[in-house]
């Protein structure tokens, strides 16, 4: 007998019962539609988070003030000592390593800001200069804060997209003077809108010179720096170098906490990846169902067509055929269930992707893969049992039907 | 030409065998026309299933075309129904989703004939049992007279030499009936072995050999 002969007599079988047949694919689909539609959002979560990551700087190693590792408790902290502050010197002694291109010391509180009668309260963020090109800012208008010495307390800001907008309407307030806390500040330039990004939003602060910052809080330490390497290459040698810097301006204690971007990004992309995984896993227990329902209609057919298959044995068919005939239906089946579910999977992606346009879904390649074969698999592997019972029918009581 | 030589079939029935045939010794030459008769239970179609290589005997050799088809395995045994037998049943055994000339297709597909041999073939089976206009109806499309022309049609579609009938009429009225019988007594001219089981002697006595048998055995023969 032919393959095509096979195909198309399996296919006939197929369209004699459509509704039978219907069913099995939409089940079939639906496993398929679940695995990719479920591994795309575990993979557009995934994507999400690393380009939040990323837009954040290129190259980071971050500074904490603190050990964030320590085990046990230290006598300093039954003695109520706090660890030992990050200073605006410590930061500048970092621009040392070879290896470091940029830093960006950050300091952080909270004010009131006022414009005539309007006033609210923002985040202040106290940088330098460099601040915008290690963080990936943008101005919309006007100029960042002055280069020059860190140490200088100018009473400059520039303003997020959003309170520009909430203190001047839609003019910029670039060359206004506004008041922050007890002092005065003219606006030297405006942000661009970028939005939410890690949950911190760059639409609601206020950027300071570092000093200045200090001087409205009243202290003198860091909350971040921010240490841009030359290059990728380089991220391992300047955080080594971070480190051994502070360790000797510190007076030989690890007070500090350096991480660098890529490693956090590494724990974050292992840990959605696994979950991806695990989220299609759930799903491709739809499609070992939708195996057993295959099996369950199959072996139903079986006993529907034992006449047929009788009549196929006196015709002089062995039983290896009638087993490859009932074989291909159910290879026919799965087959046309994971295309049906791969076209309803992707579409459903599609739709997700309309309805959250931040969030950038799309089913993985290895998961697309996996949900077809794991369909073929579980159609090929549950009709082997049907198939053998249909070719191990006996000619004569098949016959009669019994 | 067929051959029986003590040829016995039994059966398990409880903790009992009971044998459907008892030591049957059987010569049927190329191109007879036998017909086998007997009361229901006389081990008639287990007969025609041991002629027809659907079942094996328990003991004894069935030799076809001179040769040994006894011991054949399951393969080999569907073959020989390929290429030298074919079936005609009581209840025609169509397969209901499948038109008429697919049905007559069908063996012709089974042994993997070329598509253009097939065509040619199925059109001449067709012309040949006046269904020409029907080949493209399904089975329950058609009557009962048509359905078992259909089923000779494919029965004989593969050239068998030899052509076993199951009470081909008994699903037919008296008329059709006749016509189907004359169409399988037509098959004998072209030297094709036709046996045929019935209980009405009528149809019986029309075959130019007929076995009567009784508990498992041919008693009587007569011409």
């Amino acid at each position: 007998m032919k393959l095509t002969d096979v195909v198309q007599f399996a296919a006939a079988s197929l369209r004699g019962n459509p509704a039978r047949t219907g069913l099995m694919i939409l089940a079939m689909s639906i496993g398929v539609a679940a695995v990719v539609i479920l591994t795309g959002l575990g993979e557009g979560a995934r994507r999400y988070v690393i380009n939040q990551f990323s837009s954040l700087g290129t190259n980071l190693v971050i500074v904490f003030p603190g050990r964030t590792e320590t085990a046990g408790i230290g006598p300093g902290m039954l003695l109520g000592q706090i660890p030992r502050e990050l200073s605006l010197d410590d930061a500048e002694a970092l621009l040392k390593s070879r290896a470091v291109s940029r830093i960006a010391p950050l300091t952080i509180g909270s004010s009131q800001i006022s414009k005539d009668a309007k006033n609210r309260e923002v985040i202040v963020l106290g940088s330098t200069s460099s601040l915008l090109d290690v963080r990936h800012m943008t101005l919309a208008s006007g100029q960042f804060l002055p280069p020059g010495n860190v140490h200088a307390s100018e009473s400059v800001c520039v303003l997020g997209a959003k309170i520009n907008r909430e203190l001047f309407g839609n003019t910029s307030g670039v060359g206004n003077w506004v008041r922050l806390g007890d002092r005065r500040f003219r606006v030297s330039g405006i942000m661009t809108s970028q939005g939410e990004s890690m949950g911190f939003n760059t639409d609601e602060i206020v950027i300071v010179p570092v000093a200045s910052a200090h001087m409205l809080f009243n202290t003198s330490g860091l909350f971040r720096i921010l240490v841009e390497a030359k290059s990728r290459d380089q991220i391992a040698q300047a955080k080594i170098e971070t480190e051994s810097i502070l360790f000797a301006r510190h007076g030989g204690e690890k007070d500090v906490t350096v991480v660098t971007q890529d490693a956090v990004l590494a724990t974050f992309d292992r840990i959605l990846r696994a979950l991806t995984m695990a989220v299609g896993g759930i799903a491709a227990i739809s499609l070992a169902v939708a195996g057993i329902l295959i099996m369950n209609v199959m072996l139903i057919a079986v006993s529907q067509r034992v006449k047929e298959i009788g009549l196929l044995k006196a015709l002089g068919a062995p039983s290896a055929q009638i087993r490859t005939l009932f074989f291909t239906e159910a290879v026919l089946l799965s087959g046309i269930g994971s295309i049906a579910g791969l076209i309803m999977g992707e579409a459903g992606v599609l739709f997700i992707g309309r309805l959250y346009p931040s969030l950038p879904v799309a089913a993985p390649w290895w998961a697309v893969l996996a949900a077809i074969f794991t369909s073929l698999g579980t159609g090929i592997l549950f009709s082997v049992w049907p198939a053998r019972r249909a070719a191990q029918l006996d000619p004569v009581t098949a016959l009669a039907g019994r | 030409m067929i051959q029986f030589e003590k040829v016995t079939r039994s059966f398990q029935v409880g903790d009992q065998q009971v044998a459907a045939l008892r030591n049957i010794d059987l010569s049927i030459a190329a191109g007879d026309y036998v017909s086998i008769m007997g009361p229901s239970g006389s081990g008639k179609s287990t007969l025609l299933n041991l002629l027809g290589l659907l079942d094996r005997p328990t003991s004894g050799i069935y030799r076809l075309d001179g040769g040994n088809v006894t011991d054949l395995n399951d393969e080999q045994q569907a073959r020989v129904r390929s290429e030298k037998i074919g079936f005609v049943f009581q209840s025609f055994h169509l397969v209901p989703r499948l038109t008429a000339a697919m049905n007559i297709e069908l063996p012709l597909i089974l042994a993997g004939i070329p598509l253009q041999e097939r065509r040619t073939r199925v059109e001449e089976l067709l012309k040949n049992y006046g269904l020409i206009d029907r080949a493209d109806h399904r089975p329950d499309q058609l009557s009962g007279g048509q359905r078992q022309r259909v089923a000779i049609a494919r029965a004989t579609s593969m050239r068998p030499s030899v052509l076993l009938a199951d009470e081909p009429t008994g699903n037919l009225d008296q008329t059709t009936g006749r016509e189907v019988i004359n169409l399988l007594e037509q098959l004998t001219e072209q030297n094709v072995t036709l046996i045929l089981v019935t209980h009405d002697p009528a149809l019986g006595e029309r075959a130019s050999r007929q076995l009567h048998m009784v508990d498992g055995q041919i008693v009587n023969e007569s011409h």
